[in-house]
């Protein structure tokens, strides 16, 4: 049970937003210009990186349903999110991606934790202003969407079936619903 | 210097949303979302939990910015803001007050660090659903604000001039969407 009277047939952020709808037009705005884009980063890497800092901020309910959003994407890797969220220096990704995936998991802890060092070393991957930009702002989006879900105390009633139905439905419609 | 190539005449997160004006926008829209209601949680409380968050995450921006803002609302006690920084729990605010900022506080280690005493706690001294709520979502997105300001490198001035100036044009005239970064 949530800390907060919600509508309990309602997944995740849906009863919130439900909850208080006065909300929800900038919060929807925000994650459809910020993950359904694929200027710089894919969506595919954009999910990559919300399911990586939701998986450093053990929040169940956001690193399972778009895990299975980010998966969507990268079909010819089947294990590649479980391989993200094992250990993602290991994972087949692109030098580039991983540099941005250590940016993102400094600013999980916080923004201050972002060093020079990292931010050049992204650039000479050949990262551009605009993806250590949008990285940075969807791994900060995270830690907010990751604290109002476990902070309001919103347990996750998705199994296997549901979440991959749900990650599928986000991958192809987006957040605009 | 920030860490991407911003405007450097603009500081903190408006150099930001002048280099993204597509994210800006949203950005902005939740701002006023949050802040800018009496809804349950007053215009003053709303800014005061956003300064005491971002004095916890330590971002100078943030918390300058928020605070004059708060402190605009509160005329009657020019040091209430310092004070809350300073230690909420002595400070001269009601104890409803203290039972929310105690959940913000918890909400900016992370959400799993709320738990559920605390939150009966509040209701006990009268906090309704809506303003728990609103505590924790307002606690939430500056952790969010605070992590782009500073996970980009931007710079802020120290001059309390400047945040004073902006608090008032932002309070009587532009709000957050209305603001221009320049």
């Amino acid at each position: 049970m949530a800390y907060i009277s919600l509508d309990e047939a309602l997944p995740g952020m849906r009863g919130l937003l439900s909850y208080r709808p006065v909300i929800a037009p900038p919060l929807m705005s925000l994650m459809q210009v910020l993950m359904r884009s694929n200027e710089g980063l894919s969506m595919g890497e954009r999910e990559v990186i919300a399911t990586y800092v939701s998986s450093l901020n053990d929040c169940y309910n956001c690193h399972s349903v778009h895990g299975e959003v980010a998966q969507c994407f990268y079909e010819s890797q089947p294990d590649l999110i479980s391989q993200i969220k094992a250990d993602f220096r290991f994972a087949e990704i692109s030098d580039k991606f991983k540099a941005l995936l250590d940016i993102a998991g400094s600013v999980q802890k916080g923004g201050k934790y972002v060093t020079e060092a990292q931010v050049s070393k992204a650039k000479e991957e050949g990262a551009t202003d605009l993806e250590i930009h949008d990285t940075v702002l969807i791994a900060a989006l995270f830690c907010f969407y990751n604290r109002y879900i476990d902070g309001l105390g919103i347990v996750s009633k998705d199994t296997p079936e549901s979440l991959k139905q749900r990650g599928k439905m986000m991958a192809e419609q987006g957040y605009g619903h | 210097m920030a860490h991407i190539k911003v405007d450097e005449q603009l500081p903190g997160i408006r150099g930001l949303m002048d280099f993204r004006p597509l994210t800006a926008k949203p950005l902005n829209a939740l701002a006023d979302a949050l802040l800018r209601t009496d809804e349950g949680l007053s215009k003053g409380e709303r800014e005061l939990i956003a300064t005491f968050v971002s004095s916890l995450n330590d971002c100078f921006f943030c918390q300058n910015i928020h605070g004059a803002v708060a402190g605009y609302y509160h005329p009657e006690d020019e040091d209430l803001v310092d004070k809350v920084k300073r230690d909420y729990k002595n400070a001269p605010v009601t104890e409803k007050m203290k039972a929310l900022l105690s959940i913000a506080a918890n909400v900016q280690k992370g959400g799993k660090f709320v738990y559920e005493q605390q939150v009966e706690d509040a209701r006990a001294l009268g906090a309704t659903d809506i303003e728990i709520h609103d505590t924790v979502l307002i606690a939430a997105a500056f952790c969010m604000f605070n992590r782009y300001v500073d996970g980009l490198g931007t710079f802020a001035p120290d001059n309390p001039g400047m945040y004073r100036e902006r608090a008032r044009k932002i309070v009587e005239e532009t709000g957050y969407g209305g603001s221009s970064p320049k």
